[in-house]
């Protein structure tokens, strides 16, 4: 059990900088959850902090102590490989066995902690098969077995259920999720699946091309996104981005063709009459009154999910198309026409140039 | 591709048994030389096995040809035995361990070795023969075993092998070795070396005929007849002038020379063709 922190940490592969300056600091027993699109550089983080790639600058600190130059088996740290990583021509309970024998652990301590481990993870029946005569759920609970039984101070996974089907992935989601609850373990899982970080990261830090975007609970993420980035990221269907200019008085958000969005708590006059991105979630639209609404959809093409409905239509003069979603089963003929509102504390404004929020 | 035509079954079959029965020949005329005294051989050459057999291999083993003094097939057997498992554990070791060292290890001129090691493909025993012939009388190598096996122990095809091998074996079980707690030998003896069995496997049987049928070398840096080797023995015992060479035990000891090959062939073949075929994941 420890805290892990990580100070202006920078990675470079020979000339090409892949990760610029990452700061964060893991609480004691918190579960963190590294995610961010396909080459964004999350598993150059954990790789760094299991002590497998070297440091280029910063410093990485596990409970306290500065570990940059120490090997990962001195780090007490253990890691559920993205491909399992397990050793095939060992029995289960082998490799299960392997670190603590390396570690000279008596025989019959072991013996104790391999066992307990595979009650926990229901691998009892499979203490002496080998990994190729398992199925990919087993031997991904034979991955975390092997963590397990090592009592490390930190958890680190690399994106342990990409290989999984999609129900077994769900099932698998909520066994971490559980035994994080029962062991306390500080945990940093990486993967590029937000209902996986969502389900299970008490904070999150979002990845954009190297950098940290944002560091924050589920729920701050997707309520309060830093940057555009982020917004476009985190939710799906994704957030719809529409050009807005604010008005000179930095009161409203005025859409082209003369619509106007009033802006929650009053004005933000640095912005009067400059253009910014406008953010609105896909379920943060309201269906309306003619009259009422601020925005007059016309229907293009309807998508039923079942539970939700998704509507992608345009509106106004330059044709900005929109995705909206609304709960259960609607029906809409093409052409429909639909009037929107948005509640004002639901809208998201970002900074042109830099993708920065702006407001809080 | 399987068709069944009557006709086709037909030819396939006559096409394989001629082919058993060419190669299958020669060792029956051998084995017929073995099994008659000198004299039935010399008159008149006999079609079916006599009943000299017993008597025949049992002067090979013991006392061998009048020709060739001081070596039993016996011993020039385990000379031959003990060159060519020398040469199949130095050779696969030293590939072993080569290759090890060329794809886990980072050191300065790192390609520059694989491919010195790979380009002596090209140099085979008979191209450097004289130098390594210098080399190993100057360190008094010479009718000794370990003048018999080191100079054939480098092997580029293997290390070369093994090197394919472990480039396919995924990092990631090098890396659950290091948060395990181990270090590059254990990695190597619990995690390469058993992944490797079927390839070694493979090797040995391989290894094992080259370093048996080693003729030209053993027979320039033995002098002594206590280190011949058994081929060595077979063309000494044949070389007799004016005389009458001894057929029917040349003849018994070509046979014995055949058995380790096959003996090891036989009780490998299962790996031999699983090292050949699959790679273990
Ligand atoms: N050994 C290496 N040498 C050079 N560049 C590397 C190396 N490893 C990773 N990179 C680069 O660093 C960047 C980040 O890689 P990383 O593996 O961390 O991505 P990731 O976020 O884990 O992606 P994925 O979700 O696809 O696993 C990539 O652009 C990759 O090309
Ligand atoms: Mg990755």
């Amino acid at each position: 059990m420890a805290d892990v922190s990580l100070n202006d940490v920078y990675k470079k592969f020979g000339k090409t900088e892949v990760i610029h300056g990452v700061s964060c600091d893991i609480k004691d027993g918190e579960f963190i959850v590294v995610l961010g699109p396909s080459g964004c550089g999350k598993s150059t983080i954990l790789r760094m902090i299991a002590g497998l790639e070297v440091i280029t600058t910063g410093d990485i600190s596990i409970d306290g102590k500065v570990v940059n130059r120490l090997e990962p088996a001195d780090r007490d740290i253990a890691m559920v490989f993205q491909n399992y990583a397990l050793y095939p021509h060992m029995t289960v309970y082998k490799i299960m066995a392997y670190g603590l024998r390396i570690r000279r652990m008596p025989k019959n301590e072991i013996d104790k902690r391999v066992r307990n481990a595979a009650r926990i993870l229901e691998l009892t029946d499979f203490l002496d098969r080998k990994p190729r005569q398992l199925s990919g759920g087993q031997r991904q609970r034979v991955a975390m077995g092997r963590c397990i039984v090592r009592e490390p101070k930190v958890f680190l996974f690399d994106e342990p259920l990409s290989n999984l089907d999609a129900k077994l992935r769900v099932q698998m989601l909520l066994e971490i999720r559980k035994l994080h609850e029962d062991l306390k373990i500080t945990s940093i899982y990486v993967t590029h699946d937000q209902v996986e970080a969502m389900t299970l990261g008490d904070r999150l830090i979002v990845m954009d091309n190297g950098y940290a975007a944002q560091i924050g609970s589920p729920l701050e993420v997707y309520e309060r996104p830093a940057t555009r980035f982020v917004a476009g990221f985190i939710g799906s269907p994704a957030m719809n981005f529409l050009d807005v200019r604010i008005s000179p008085d930095g009161g409203s958000a005025q859409l082209r063709g003369d619509v106007k969005l009033a802006l929650e708590n009053g004005s933000i006059p640095e912005y009067a009459g400059k253009d910014v991105t406008l953010g609105i979630r896909p379920e943060h639209f309201k269906l309306t009154e003619e009259k009422e609404g601020v925005m007059h959809l016309s229907v293009d093409h309807v998508e039923q999910l079942g539970a939700d409905t998704l509507v992608h239509g345009h509106f106004g003069e330059d044709k900005t198309s929109l995705t909206v979603r609304m709960s259960d089963i609607q029906q809409f003929k093409k052409n429909t026409i639909l009037a929107l509102k948005v509640p004002s504390q639901k809208l998201h404004l970002f900074d042109k140039e830099s993708g920065k929020r702006i407001g809080k | 591709m399987v068709e069944h035509r009557p006709w086709l079954t037909f030819l396939t079959h006559a096409v394989l048994i001629i082919g058993c029965v060419i190669i299958a020949f020669p060792i029956y005329i051998t084995f017929v030389a073995s099994s008659h005294s000198l004299d039935d051989i010399v008159t008149s050459f006999p079609k079916l096995p006599g009943n000299q057999l017993i008597k025949n291999y049992g002067r090979a083993l013991s006392v061998g040809s009048r020709d060739v003094l001081g070596a039993t097939v016996g011993t020039m057997m385990l000379n031959s035995l003990i060159m060519a498992l020398g040469i199949t554990f130095g050779k696969i070791s030293v590939s072993l361990l080569a290759a090890f060292a060329v794809v886990y290890f980072k050191f300065r001129l790192r390609m520059m070795f694989f491919w010195m090691i790979f380009i002596t493909l090209m140099l085979p025993v008979e191209v450097r023969i004289l130098p390594t012939y210098k080399v190993a009388s100057d360190l008094k190598m010479l009718d000794t075993y370990s003048g018999l096996i080191f100079p054939l122990i480098a092997s580029a095809t293997a290390t070369f092998l093994f090197r394919q091998f472990f480039m396919t074996v995924p990092d990631e079980l090098c890396e659950a070795v290091r948060i395990d707690g181990g270090g590059p030998i254990r990695f190597f003896f619990d995690i390469l070396l058993p992944m490797s069995r079927t390839s070694i496997a493979a090797l040995f049987v391989i290894l094992f005929i080259y370093g048996w049928n080693q003729y030209l070398w053993p027979l320039l840096i033995t002098t002594d007849e206590s280190y011949y080797t058994l081929l060595i023995g077979i063309k000494r015992m044949m070389d007799v002038g004016e005389g009458q060479a001894e057929w029917n035990i040349i003849m018994a000891s070509a046979m014995l020379a055949m058995i380790p090959p096959v003996l090891v062939v036989i009780f490998m073949q299962k790996q031999f063709v699983r090292g050949m075929t699959e790679t273990e994941k």
